[in-house]
């Protein structure tokens, strides 16, 4: 049946035994030992990115296991964090809900207005529109994550009580959008937050990924008959849609590990607060940031330990993205 | 189904360089016109002011008028979309959708139409891999990825798509020419069979395919490098390639230049 494989003539077996002697002069003998060392230094920073990774890892396993051995808590279920005391009574329950509810706000609110914004610049604007946006889009991964932290406790909370009671009059009886009316320092409010702030890697990474489509894949659902939203629908989303998981997963991790804007934007509390727009929760790295100075050695290992918690459910995230990408495999653009 | 293909006067642009200039010619329905000349001679760009395809290129513009039967495909209030859903076309590089199946590659066209059953689609699917001569090779494998298949096969599998649809014109842009031989004669002998039921339009730099496949030949030609392509003649194919009218068409038939 595959045609090309009858036809093609076996190239290996035709050369002459000469041939890759005449190759290995002296300038053969050289290339050699530049792509030994070039081989060389490419294994080397992969076995370092390996190495630094482990010691990451064993860094936070070990002091983490200090402060397990004494805590009065259970680590998983305890709604309190008193590391400090004596005994020590600490969990991370409220800082995992914190940090997954906070950074799954930001993707859901993030990742669509990214696409969004990546198919205009690689297929709507006019060029004199695009390359400005792609620029100011860079600009804002540029800025640094305090002055998000101060803009969302500044402006953002004190303008956001309106559309939370909007939003308490249609959707309250949930429950998750009920609001009482207090300064929305909430892990919704955090969530926006980090939205903007992951905004725009994944509209950089997205924009590259469609803009790489390539052209005849286009043509094909043009010349099918395609309005352009069929053509994005065709060719451009399926061949972009690996790319795009990776973008999101990039966000993903800058918002679950973001610090100084959650920081400075919430109001936290050991409790889990169902209102995602009342005060209160917290997050793993804020809770590191805001208990590190005062920590006695136990209260420091206890937050170490949170952090390993972190850790983990990072790896997690971006193994199951990675399982996702594999899974179609097969038909991504790459073997076309 | 087949309809006839009427162009008069027609120039089309890249911004302000021109590529084509004042080309007319009539093709007939059910029948195979090729289209031969020298690299760079627009007989691509042509090909694809026949559906309007070349205008999606930046710059792309396009003067003068091109008639099916009688309706004008750059008449004002004519959708671009419309004329490419009754005016299919075969890239010169297999380019189905990597990301579907063999059988959604198939009914792409028809989805993009409107609603059909399963079972209507799937009568479809068939048909037209049968008329593609492909259906006995991937009958078993529909679900596959259509970018698994061989390049021939992949070709095949981008004139299923295009006929799925039951177009009035085929336009084949080079279509053998990421092709191996024995692929190449599948193709031929696929286009004697659909000019039994379409208008067939095709670029070929393989001047013995244009005498093996084609019914009519245009040559193009340009004078000189940045000058714009022009039709040089066009006539029976057998006439072509035996006593040309034009001396340039003979010399390059026989291989004086180009």
């Amino acid at each position: 049946m595959d045609m090309t494989k009858t036809v093609a003539p076996p190239p290996q077996a035709e050369l002459p035994p000469e041939a890759p002697k005449g190759s290995s002069g002296t300038k053969g003998s050289a290339t050699h030992r530049g792509d030994r060392i070039f081989s060389g230094l490419t294994k080397g920073s992969g076995i370092t990115l390996l190495v630094i990774m482990a010691a990451i890892a064993a860094f936070l396993t070990w002091r983490s296991i200090n402060a397990l051995s004494v805590n009065e808590g259970n680590f998983f279920t305890t709604f309190d964090w008193n590391a400090n005391a004596d005994p020590p009574v600490f969990g991370i329950a409220v800082l995992a809900f914190g940090t997954v509810v906070s950074s799954v706000i930001a993707m859901a609110l993030a990742v669509p207005v990214a696409v969004g914004i990546a198919l205009f610049i690689s297929h709507y604007a006019p060029r004199k529109l695009a390359s400005p946006l792609a620029y100011v889009i860079d600009l804002l991964a540029a800025v640094p994550s305090i002055v998000y932290g101060l803009w969302g406790a500044l402006f953002l909370v004190p303008h956001l009580s309106g559309l939370y009671f909007w939003l308490d009059d249609y959707f309250g009886w949930t429950g998750v959008f009920a609001y009482d009316g207090g300064a929305a320092r909430s892990l919704f409010t955090v969530g926006i937050v980090l939205a903007i702030m992951i905004l725009p890697i994944v509209t950089n990474v997205s924009r590259e990924v469609f803009l790489q489509v390539p052209r005849m894949h286009e043509e094909a659902a043009l010349a099918l008959g395609a309005t352009r939203w069929e053509v994005i629908r065709m060719s451009v989303l399926p061949f972009g849609r690996s790319g795009v998981i990776s973008a999101s997963m990039l966000g993903l991790g800058r918002a679950l590990g973001e610090t100084m804007a959650v920081a400075t934007v919430l109001s936290p509390s050991f409790l889990i607060n169902p209102s995602l727009l009342n005060p209160g929760g917290g997050t793993f790295a804020q809770n590191i940031a805001a208990g590190f100075n005062e920590a006695g050695d136990i209260g420091r290992d206890a937050l170490i330990a949170s952090g390993l918690v972190l850790f983990v459910i990072t790896l997690v995230v971006n193994g199951g993205a990675r399982m996702i990408i594999a899974r179609r495999k097969e038909y991504s653009g790459a073997n076309a | 189904m087949a309809k006839r293909i009427d162009v008069s006067g027609l120039t089309a642009f890249y911004g302000s360089h021109k590529a084509i200039e004042d080309i007319s010619m009539t093709v007939e329905p059910r029948s195979v016109t090729a289209f031969i000349g020298p690299s760079g001679c627009g007989k691509s760009t042509f090909l694809r002011t026949l559906n309007r395809m070349h205008e999606v290129t930046p710059g792309g513009r396009v003067e003068g008028k091109v008639m099916l039967d009688d309706e004008s495909l750059y008449g004002p209030g004519v959708d671009p979309v419309a004329v490419r859903r009754t005016i299919g076309m075969v890239f010169q590089r297999p380019n189905p959708f990597p990301t579907m199946s063999i059988y959604d590659n198939v009914a792409a066209g028809l989805r993009l139409n409107g609603k059909y059953r399963k079972a209507q689609l799937d009568e479809v699917v068939e048909k037209s891999l049968r008329g593609a001569n492909l259906w006995n090779e991937v009958k078993d494998r529909l679900n596959k990825p259509g970018s698994g298949l061989s390049g021939g096969q992949q070709q095949r599998l981008c004139i299923a798509r295009a006929i799925a649809v039951e177009p009035q014109v085929l336009l084949m842009d080079e279509p053998c020419s990421a092709l191996d031989p024995i692929s190449t004669i599948a193709i031929e002998d696929l286009i004697g069979e659909l000019k039994e039921q379409y208008t067939i339009v095709i670029v070929t730099h393989n001047m013995q395919q244009a005498a093996r496949v084609s019914d009519r030949t245009a040559f193009f030609n340009l004078a000189a490098i940045g000058q714009p392509g022009k039709l040089i003649e066009i006539d029976d194919t057998e006439r072509i390639f035996s006593n040309p009218s034009v001396q340039a068409t003979e010399d390059y038939i026989s291989g004086r230049f180009g």
